[in-house]
């Protein structure tokens, strides 16, 4: 078993020290799918309306806004919550009963959001660009290890949407 | 004895560690990888355009491609920041200041794990990209 643990803790440390920049890390922009699922297009909303119902629908997900900069109609926000995942933690405990070998399960994450309002090219003053990016730090039982990621599924993003579609037209109407 | 392999190696990670702390690590505060003037080369692009406004945006919207959240942004500064997490850490912070009055510099600088990117190639690609987001050419400095 220490064989087994020594040998990780090897890999860790030639990881660690091997830093090298992934390809894509820098080199390729998203792809025109993944640029789709992250944009809506909103018309005929002045942009600090729709900047300030970006911010009520993150408020109303649970986030605390973290940076603004209503100029460059940005919005940074995040929240920390729980990272419970029954299936995972029934993974482990079949894991330790079998083999022995504890394996660290999530326990808390960090989502982080930024909202970005841009004006879409055309005639109208009012027609903008809403892009959401979001990405978490999850961490594990085994304190100390973390994990980060871009958060792509489209289920996520539409569901921000339809929220501020929702409010937006609330605002607009006036409820 | 395998137990006793295990104690040896992290004796060994541990003096290796402790050679590293201290004061000597205090030198990294004012380190930098490359010479500053090379640096600044590949890091720097002129736009011939007076709005900084425009260009914070174009910058914007070019790391929000790339993937990134961004962090903080200031237009009357004139500085981005940004993260990209995906399986790594991935920090770059873009100024834009007004040059003449007829162009903006653009900096860029990113910071990969605990490392500064030296290599130019991302740098490049990101220049790369907002000149297609700005329809403006990015033109080398010296």
């Amino acid at each position: 078993m220490n064989t087994v643990r020594a040998g990780i803790l090897l890999l860790v440390v030639v990881a660690a020290g091997c830093v090298q920049l992934p390809e894509d890390a820098l080199l390729t922009p998203a792809s025109l799918e993944q640029r789709q699922i992250e944009t809506r297009r909103f018309e005929g909303i002045p942009e600090a309306d729709l900047l300030s119902a970006c911010a009520a629908v993150l408020q109303d997900l649970g986030y605390g806004v973290d940076s603004t900069d209503s100029r460059l109609g940005l919005i940074t926000a995040s929240k920390e919550r729980g990272a419970l995942d029954a299936g995972q933690i029934a993974g482990a405990v079949v894991l330790v009963l079998l083999t022995g070998v504890t394996m660290p399960t999530d326990k808390s994450q960090t989502i982080r959001a930024s909202v970005v309002v841009y004006p879409a090219p055309g005639k109208s003053r009012n027609d903008h660009f809403v892009r959401l990016s979001l990405q978490r730090i999850v961490r594990t039982s085994n304190a100390g290890v973390t994990r980060s990621e871009w958060l792509r599924d489209p289920v996520l993003y539409q569901g921000f949407f339809e929220k501020l579609s929702q409010s937006v037209f609330l605002e607009a109407h006036k409820i | 004895m395998k137990a006793l392999t295990m104690k040896a190696t992290l004796l060994a990670a541990a003096l290796a560690a402790g050679g590293c702390a201290g004061t000597a690590s205090q030198k990294e505060v004012l380190a930098t990888d490359k010479s500053q003037v090379e640096q600044r080369a590949f890091q720097t692009r002129a736009f011939d355009t007076s709005d900084k406004e425009q260009t914070l945006r174009a910058v914007i919207q070019t790391l929000q491609d790339f993937g990134f959240i961004i962090d903080r942004a200031d237009a009357v500064l004139g500085a981005v920041s940004a993260t990209k997490l995906d399986g790594y850490s991935l920090r770059m912070t873009v100024t834009v200041r007004p040059r003449g009055a007829t162009q903006v510099l653009v900096r860029a600088n990113a910071q990969y794990q605990i490392k500064a990117v030296t290599d130019p190639k991302p740098y490049q690609n990101f220049f790369t990209a907002l000149e297609r987001s700005m329809f403006l050419k990015a033109h080398e400095v010296d």
